[in-house]
């Protein structure tokens, strides 16, 4: 329940999470959606109110482990489609504006 | 043969497969009519955002040239709709979002592999929410669908395509998808059959994934016994999915029977609530009274962290969500907005003009609950109280072959009556999110409709891999139902 | 004032796989751009990760070498920020469960002490695409997207330049020898994150850090150290901050600069990979990999010391590569001469190697006839001019040292007779030689031991004639 709590106290940003998911959004949207994720954030909070102690988070309802293949080549997809489904392209390379390292 | 005048309209799987065997119709015949119906009809219904007929005739004449040569099978030239997020090697996969605007599918999803297998046609693609995030079809980027029963209201989502598609007699059956209740509410809504399968039964290699750890891939069909035959031909372990079971996969249509003797069903005293619709609640009290009438010993359960799966599963869907849709970003494939010169901008401009409203306010939460300080507080904690759900369920079955329930709280509601509140529209998934969480199965089958004659839906819930008692128990009840109607 | 440098190393080793991480695409280098690529690696809808049984197995052989703990239960996670190059906008790591825990690296320091750097951990990860710059445009690369890449992160114990170079060489010696990876820097199988600090002697607390990111070769890791040192302890000096920040390192201008990126790209919102299930490593499963382990190259080394007498120089030649210490075991198994042996390899046999550009194994000369030659040299058969001649022969074709000495006719000549007649030749030709060595000049001799062996061609057994020459000069 701490941590809910905290976590609401810290409040959610809708701009800069937006910033984070890398994802524009206009001014009346994040005004708008703000008000709604508040509004769900308040009901999501309320697994806040049980004890979870000693409880193991679960991941996967499938109890397996080691699932591998073996390190054998299979064959990929053509240049050609991965070409025709690029939104712009050069020389072979899928072309994107320019990567500033 | 060539039989212009067939009535595809009601045609199940089974009835459809007997035409063919018997010469009566080719698969040509049905593909030919079923896609005059959906001309004829989905102008009203927005069932499908695209139909490909060259090649699905193409299809066609390939399972009639293999049956002509000696191969037969429950599938075989049976004209399958395909809800837009299954890849289908050279056609279009939009998950109805502009992003996927310009994307060709290079392969196969490994369902549609096995379907085009056994002789199945790809009629076409069926609408649904974008990126199968809604209950209503209404956040489809393309169309909004509408439910045939009565067109002022929805189809339910976000598999609404291929539920209507059914419902409006312009699909023989359709494969949907189920992370929160996107077959079964929709089901529910128009009237047919659908089975959300256990996790790890179905691949779900070539499913545009939303929430990986919830979703799975199902029959939607006119019958229990059709939705057994879609099932036998997609399930079983799949080297391409890694959380894919390694079990054998029963013969689901001997499982079919007649009646419920021996069989224990439990009433989860946490799906019948104050304030839940009167019609719906009578009318799974009804399918209850069936099913004890077919035999099943009725007795009572309780689930008692149902109260807090919304809120679970929201955190964790929209989660994976935000990791799962961090790939639509205009570098490789689909929709690209790039005003000016650098590659962040260009992410920021291609998922603004690219993703509705409702995926952005999913990914907004999912990186939220993620994000630093908050993962505790968020993520970590659901997974534990999804721990808990799963342990109820194991608790009831320990008891239960099959649980009954209703797969929605209300009859389907109007077009745009829950748009303006995302948190309401969250909550109809209350009772079909659970059987994500837990990786149990689920079904909805059509119980007795309201007054009004809006369609209702029983839902049906069996243990992991427990698909041959629901199965079971949805079919006795859907012919005892037949009978008495 | 006096400074010392922390630094830590975070080292991204390619291994050596024939396909990807998770997906079945061939890795490669060099191969046209985009052509090994799938829906996985490519990032597209729809497509799902599976786990490479072999990646999985060289990371716990690499762990099992270098030390470190393996985890029972492990598991991988999703790391997320947006790039141009990575293809999900997440990448599939390790977070808080990775394979290996703990381990270190010895080196020797200059003054002949040993030091152990310490490891913090090993996980594995897949690798992203690779960038091309145009004008105005960046060009991608998918092919090397999805290649099974080791993430080996030290604790921070290195404290000079020095240090960090002699554990990245000893790193891939190990790595080497674990065939884990080619570790091909040209390649850019081994690429290194650097964290370098500094603070006055005696404080307590480390200094600023500054992150040196992806340096492709050893010596950049060595210069960009010295130039961060430098430039790290004149600002102390001047009494100014260190940022914490990332810089990159120009090798052309011998500097680094800062990279100026932006603070949320920390915020990698880890969470388990819903797509893979975990690892779980039984006891048994890896006591089996422990026991095929090769010997590490330290421990091979002390080996050979002990084992065949060797100076503890050449004995680290002959282990520097793995292929090469091989060899000379097997050579000396095979009978040969265990320091002619020794020397061989360590002149010839490497030389050779150098000019042809290739491993040992790819040359015709093999340990066995290696063996064998020495022990031709040892019985007497041939002298060593004859033998460097016969290994002339097998370095280039191969073939059988003893067969060869008959088909070159390289056959020493031991015979008294036809020696003693050679020397009386050559005593009879050169009075001047005779008379000069009579009057003690010793070298003469040397001369006229020339002029025998070249009488013989070379064969005459050389011991034998200097003894006989001896013999009759002095009567």
């Amino acid at each position: 329940m701490g941590d809910a709590e905290q976590a609401k106290a810290s409040g959610l940003d809708v701009a800069y999470v937006a910033h984070l998911a890398r994802l524009h959004l206009r001014d009346d949207e994040i005004a708008l959606f703000q008000g709604q994720m508040e509004q769900i954030v308040h009901y999501v909070e309320q697994i806040g109110k049980l004890d979870v102690d000693g409880v193991a988070p679960l991941s996967h309802t499938v109890s397996v482990s080691n699932v591998w293949r073996e390190d054998e080549p299979r064959p990929g997809i053509d240049h050609g489609k991965v070409m025709d489904n690029a939104p712009e392209q050069r020389d072979g390379l899928i072309a994107v504006p320019k990567i500033v390292e | 043969m060539g039989d212009t005048n067939l009535d595809v309209s009601r045609l199940t799987i089974r009835e459809a497969g007997d035409l063919l065997a018997s010469g009566a119709c080719s698969a040509v015949d049905l593909t030919d009519a079923l896609l005059r119906r959906i001309q004829d009809v989905d102008s009203n219904i927005h069932a499908y955002v695209s139909l490909d007929a060259d090649f699905a005739l193409q299809q066609a004449r390939a399972a009639d040239e293999a049956r002509a040569q000696g191969k037969s099978g429950p599938l075989l030239g049976i004209p399958i709709g395909v809800k837009d997020l299954l890849n289908v090697a050279g056609q279009p996969c939009t998950c109805s979002s502009h992003i996927l605007e310009g994307y060709t599918a290079p392969y196969d999803a490994t369902v549609i592999a096995r379907l085009r297998e056994a002789g199945a046609v790809f009629v076409g693609r069926t609408n649904m929410d974008e990126f199968a995030m809604g209950s209503s079809t209404e956040n489809s980027a393309y169309m909004v669908t509408r439910n045939p029963v009565d067109l002022e209201r929805v189809p339910g989502g976000s598999s609404g395509g291929s539920a209507a598609a059914l419902a409006a007699g312009e699909a023989i059956a359709t494969l949907g998808t189920d992370t929160g209740g996107s077959i079964r509410q929709p089901a529910a809504f128009c009237g047919c059959v659908g089975l959300k399968p256990t996790y790890g039964r179905v691949s779900r290699y070539g499913l545009t994934a939303f929430a990986s750890s919830l979703d799975q891939i199902g029959p939607m069909t006119h019958t229990v016994e059709d939705a057994a035959i879609l099932l036998q031909a997609m399930a079983g372990l799949d080297t391409m999915d890694s959380t894919t079971l390694d079990v054998p996969v029963p013969d689901y249509r001997a499982a079919l029977q007649h009646d419920l003797k021996g069989m224990r069903l439990g009433l989860p005293k946490e799906y019948f609530v104050d304030g839940m619709d009167d019609a719906v609640r009578a009318s799974i009290l009804q399918a209850v009274d069936t099913c004890r009438a077919l035999g099943a010993e009725i007795v009572d359960v309780s689930l008692p962290h149902t109260e807090y799966s919304i809120a679970v599963y929201y955190i964790i869907a929209t989660a994976e969500a935000s990791a799962n849709l961090a790939r639509f970003d205009g570098v490789r494939y689909g929709r690209r907005v790039s005003p000016g010169n650098d590659p962040v901008e260009m992410y920021g401009a291609t998922r603004e003009a690219g993703f509705g409203a409702e995926v952005k306010r999913r990914i907004i939460l999912g990186t939220y609950v993620l994000s630093s300080g908050y993962y505790d507080a968020y993520y970590l904690r659901a997974q534990k109280v999804r721990r808990l759900i799963l342990q109820d369920f194991e608790n009831a079955f320990a008891t239960c072959d099959a649980l009954l329930a209703p797969a929605t709280p209300t009859p389907a509601f109007r077009v745009g009556e829950n748009t303006g509140d995302p948190l309401k529209m969250y909550l109809s998934d209350v009772f079909t999110a659970t059987a994500n969480l837990a990786g149990i199965c689920a079904m909805s089958v059509p119980s007795f409709s309201t007054s009004e004659g809006l369609p209702v839906g029983l839902q049906i819930l069996g243990p992991a891999l427990g698909e041959t008692q629901i199965l079971r128990v949805g079919h006795a009840f859907e012919q005892r139902k037949k009978a008495v109607a | 004032m006096v400074y010392e440098t922390t630094i830590g190393l975070e080292v991204h080793v390619q291994l050596k796989t024939r396909t990807k991480m998770f997906c079945g695409c061939a890795t490669g280098y060099g191969e046209a751009p985009n052509t090994l690529v799938c829906p996985v690696c490519l990032g597209y809808p729809g497509a799902m990760p599976v786990m490479n049984r072999e990646a999985i197995g060289l990371t716990v052989v690499s762990g099992l070498m270098l030390g470190c703990d393996i985890a029972h239960w492990s598991k991988f996670d999703r790391k997320s920020y947006f790039y141009p190059d990575m293809p999900k906008n997440y990448q599939i790591s390790q977070y808080d469960k990775p394979l290996c825990l703990g381990g270190g690296v010895k080196i020797d320091l200059e003054d002949g002490t040993e030091k152990t750097i310490g490891l913090t951990r090993i996980h594995l990860e897949e690798d992203v695409g690779k960038n091309t710059h145009f004008g105005a445009s960046s060009g991608v690369d998918f092919n090397r997207a999805g290649h099974p890449l080791m993430e080996i992160v030290t604790e921070p114990d290195l404290s000079s330049p020095e240090e960090a170079y002699a554990f990245l060489q000893a790193l891939k010696q190990i790595l080497l020898y674990a065939g884990v990876s080619d570790c091909n820097l040209e390649e850019g199988n081994m690429r290194c994150d650097v964290n370098v600090s500094m603070r006055p002697v005696g404080q307590q607390e480390l200094g600023t850090k500054a992150e040196l990111k992806n340096l492709n070769t050893f010596k950049g890791v060595f210069h960009a150290l010295q130039y961060e040192q430098e430039r790290q302890a004149a600002l102390l000096d001047r009494g100014e901050r260190v940022v914490q920040e990332t810089r990159r390192w120009d090798p052309d201008r011998g500097e680094t600069s800062s990279m100026r990126t932006k603070e949320d790209a920390h915020d990698y919102r880890y969470f388990p990979e819903p797509d893979l299930l975990p690892v779980v490593l039984e006891d048994a499963q890896i006591d089996a990999w422990r026991k095929a382990l090769p010997e590490a190259p330290r421990e091979r080394r002390a080996r050979f010391v002990q084992t065949y007498g060797l100076p503890a120089y050449d004995a680290g030649v002959l282990v520097a590569e793995r292929e090469v210490a091989d060899f000379f075991e097997e050579a000396v198994r095979a009978g040969g001469n265990t320091k002619a042996v020794s020397n061989w390899i360590m002149t010839d046999v490497l030389r050779v190697l150098s000019e042809k550009g290739v491993g040992i194994l790819a040359l015709p000369l093999t340990a066995a006839s290696l063996g064998a030659l020495t022990k031709l040299v040892e019985d007497g058969a041939v002298n060593m001019t004859g033998a460097k001649e016969i290994f002339a022969v097998l370095a280039n074709k191969g073939g059988d040292p003893a067969r060869l000495l008959d088909e070159l006719g390289l056959a020493q000549v031991s015979d008294t007779g036809a020696l003693e007649k050679m020397v009386d030749e050559a005593i009879s030709a050169n009075p001047k030689s005779v008379a000069d060595y009579r009057n003690g000049k010793a070298a003469a001799a040397q001369y006229l031991m020339g002029q025998v062996m070249r009488l013989s061609r070379g064969k005459a057994n050389p011991p034998m004639v200097l003894e006989m020459l001896k013999q009759k000069l002095d009567q």
